[in-house]
């Protein structure tokens, strides 16, 4: 048995090696650059702050020595993928390498400061929240072959009826409209999608006008006329979890947030649980995978998908949400801003998996949070290129040079019962 | 070389679904396909847009806000000028994703192929100091079109090269395209002197598109809009229609849309075909930037696409990917846009409105089954698939 097994993890498909070997060429190229770039210019020492007020539990490094450890990762990643490849685990090889790399980034941009890096991590998670509800959406669509581009359209719809119901009546109410909503949105693109076999691509960029079209009109027509009645929800308030509040660092970054940052971690565990270890989860990925056999022994493709893809226009409308209950307080047309764009890279760059889109949408939204702080220090770095970080990642993914992402077989196809 | 071959031979009627391409691209379609859906699509999303009117406003409010709404866009020379003034980059943008249909390619990043065509289109706009207007205008369309012409080969090479899809990369090329937008126009050499905010310098006065309707007998002529940008969007139509159905490239262009398996096996490099076809369609979407930059605002700013590329999806399906059909509909959408605003001056419905009509016109040209079964119309069924899904 160990002889086959080594044989297969010997033998790789030539496309790998290559893949590799490009990445490895990348991997020593960054060494090369981060070292050349971070390490050798830098003087002194940055602190970061792990507690909530300057002196209390601080980290002080050498901005040099963190860059020069950077470095090394990327040299020694590099040349493990020259020499054996990584495999299956390059994304998170990656994303290991570029977390350490902005680590070092961040003491060379603020060498000879402080910095708050418990605020740091909160807001990433933060920026994350909606992100990972909208790469969530989309795991749930793809992974029964339906494409979903209207993400975008779903969030700014569940943030839309968010604001209203949670003004008009509660924000209990305005999470459940929220949600509604979304479904609603979701069952207009299955209906298009599946019923009807429009183009899935069409029918979500569709989704996203219409959505952006009918909350501007009805924000134009109706909130801005009277916002005290209409539209001023109030942000929902951070629950301090007992006893895990208390944890330092990760009690402050993951246990005093609010519903929907808990909620998005429920979803990401019973996600993962159902779609993997169900019954449900099987005969949905069968869909998925190949309509025509799962349709063979018995599965309902139509009724897979149309539960599917509205469950994930419910999720997406729960974080949109996140912006008028969780963060704003208020709708403002097209308040999400691409942010579905985002999750839909979230979910490309975390493999169609629950798990990896929630990783993707924590270092997407690390990203943002870093751009925020950038702009505070005033290093001097265009805080455009961080912004542009998520877009560039997932080009490089979906190009196949950082472990080529493969989508469910039958993803973006309209299924004819015969 | 003139005359080709048709890619696809004649289907019998009635028998097998035609395949995606001859839905989104067709050649013989009966009358009621090309004419008649798309009307029935114009006049539902108008009907159902009334509805959205008596939500908000009331039923009064309908005849003033659809009268006003025509009488903006065509009643008048000055509508007609503000109608085909926003129609011109429409045409380009359309022609962009149109072009990419009839090869298979589903360009989505129009938007960001404008902002870097209208953006380079200004640098060389402004740059260059004392040229006569004869050169100087070409050269900063030529720019434009160069620009926007990169912006397409990026995700051209991808998907040629790596199998990405063009749909993923055009998506996230459109994000880079503005944070650049917002990065470069803070540039000095490239800000607007005294300004804080990302604009750009003006463009030089030799570089403006000149106006076309001042010679009217009319009071007020020389404020109408309407450039010459609008004549080169029209010739652009008729180019790319002769480069479409005239040339050898156009149809190789089309059978790789219609079988790449086929194209590559009778010799045709699928590769090479890939590229080109989203270079020229990027370029095609940076010369309606340019029209925005060059011919109306005079300079750049972020935003300043305003969602004109992805009006142009709409569009390629609504004149189904014919250089003749986008025309026309990128007419009918100025004169919504243009009539819209004045919508929303003289009536209490807002411009918004304008944009769920649009999105449900493509709701219902991209399901004619749904508009068959609306009105009964009979006649041969089409699908709606386009693309392929994600995979190659």
């Amino acid at each position: 048995m160990t002889a086959v097994a080594d044989a297969t993890t010997l033998v790789r498909a030539p496309a790998e090696v290559r893949s590799a070997r490009i990445r490895g060429i990348i991997y020593l190229i960054l060494a090369v650059g981060t070292y050349g770039l971070l390490a050798s210019g830098t003087e002194g020492d940055v602190i970061f702050r792990l507690g909530e007020v300057a002196g209390d539990l601080d980290w002080t490094v050498s901005s040099k020595g963190l860059a020069t450890f950077s470095a090394a990762v990327f040299g020694f990643l590099g040349g493990w993928e020259l020499t054996r490849g990584v495999g299956r685990w390059s994304n998170v090889a990656l994303a290991i390498a570029l977390g350490i790399f902005a680590f070092a980034f961040l003491g060379f941009a603020a060498a000879g400061k402080s910095l708050s890096l418990v605020g740091m991590l909160d807001g990433s998670v933060k920026a994350a929240t909606p992100i990972a509800f909208g790469a969530l959406s989309g795991v749930m669509c793809e992974r029964v072959a339906v494409i979903n581009i209207g993400i975008e359209g779903m969030l700014l719809t569940g943030a839309f009826m968010g604001a209203v119901m949670g003004t008009i009546v509660g924000p209990v109410v305005g999470l459940a409209a929220a949600a509604l909503a979304g479904g609603v949105m979701a069952a207009g693109l299955a209906v298009l999608a599946i019923k009807y076999r429009v183009d899935q691509i069409i029918a979500g960029v569709v989704i996203n006008i219409f959505a952006l079209g009918l909350t501007s009109f009805l924000s134009a027509q109706i909130l801005v006329e009277d916002s005290a009645s209409y539209n001023s929800p109030g942000v929902l308030r951070p629950i301090h979890l007992p006893l895990l509040s208390d944890i330092p660092v990760l009690g402050r970054v993951l246990f005093e947030q609010n519903i929907f940052v808990y909620a998005m971690f429920l979803i990401v565990a019973a996600m993962t649980y159902g779609l993997f270890k169900t019954r449900w989860g099987l005969r949905a990925r069968a869909v998925g995978e190949h309509p025509k056999a799962a349709d063979t022994l018995g599965i309902n493709v139509f009724r897979t998908r149309y539960i599917n893809v509205i469950l994930g226009g419910m999720i997406a409308g729960l974080g949109g949400a996140y912006f008028t209950l969780g963060s704003v307080g208020a709708f403002n047309e097209n308040m999400t801003s691409g942010r579905g764009y985002i999750g839909l890279a979230a979910m490309i760059f975390g493999r169609w998996h629950p798990i990896g889109a929630l990783a993707a949408a924590l270092v997407f939204g690390f990203a943002d949070s870093l751009q925020v702080k950038l702009a505070i220090l005033d290093s001097g770095i265009p805080s455009e290129f961080l912004l542009m970080a998520p877009y560039l990642v997932t080009i490089v993914v979906v190009a196949g040079v950082v472990g080529a992402a493969r989508p469910p077989a039958a993803d973006g196809q309209p299924y004819v019962k015969e | 070389m003139t005359k080709e071959p048709e890619v696809v031979g004649e289907e019998p009627k009635g028998r097998k679904p035609p395949s995606w391409l001859e839905r989104v691209a067709p050649r013989n379609v009966d009358w009621r396909s090309l004419i008649l859906i798309p009307s029935l699509a114009v006049l539902s999303a108008l009907v159902v847009g009334a509805v959205f009117i008596v939500f908000t406003e009331g039923l009064d409010a309908i005849l003033p806000a659809y009268r006003a709404l025509f009488s903006g866009a065509f009643v008048g020379w000055s509508s007609i000028s503000e109608t085909l003034l926003v129609a011109t980059p429409l045409i380009l943008a359309g022609l962009a994703v149109a072009l990419g249909f009839r090869a298979g390619l589903f360009n989505i990043g129009a938007e960001g192929q404008m902002t870097i065509g209208g953006l380079v289109a200004v640098i060389a706009g402004f740059s260059f100091e004392g040229l006569p207007a004869m050169v100087h205008i070409p050269l900063a369309l030529l720019a434009g079109f160069v620009g926007g012409a990169l912006w397409g080969f990026i995700p051209g090479l991808l998907r040629a090269k790596t199998g990405a899809h063009e749909v993923i990369t055009t998506i996230m090329l459109n994000f880079i395209a503005f944070r650049s937008l917002d990065y470069i126009l803070k540039l000095p050499g490239i800000q607007a002197e005294g300004r804080f905010d990302p604009i750009s310098q003006p463009v030089q006065s030799s570089a403006r598109l000149p106006r076309i309707l001042g010679w009217l007998p009319m009071e007020g002529a020389d404020g109408l809009r309407l450039h010459v940008g609008f004549l080169v969007a029209l010739a652009m139509a008729w180019v790319v229609h002769w480069l479409l159905f005239k040339t050898t490239w156009g149809f190789e262009f089309r059978a790789v849309g219609a079988n790449p398996h086929a194209a590559k096996y009778g010799g045709m490099s699928v590769v090479v075909a890939i590229v080109l076809v989203m270079t020229l369609s990027g370029a095609l979407a940076g010369m309606a930037g340019g029209n925005e930059t060059l011919g109306v605002l005079g300079r750049a700013s972020p935003g300043f696409t305003a969602a004109i590329g992805f009006d142009a999806i709409a569009l390629a399906l609504l004149g189904r990917s014919h250089p003749g059909g986008v025309v026309l509909a990128a007419i009918l959408f100025g004169a919504l846009r243009a009539g819209g605003r004045t919508m929303q001056v003289q009536s209490e419905v807002g411009i918004d409105l304008i944009v769920i009509i649009q999105a449900l016109i493509i709701i219902f040209i991209a399901a004619p089954e749904l508009v068959r079964a609306i009105y009964r119309v009979r006649g041969g069924k089409e699908t709606g698939q386009l693309t392929r899904g994600w995979s190659t």
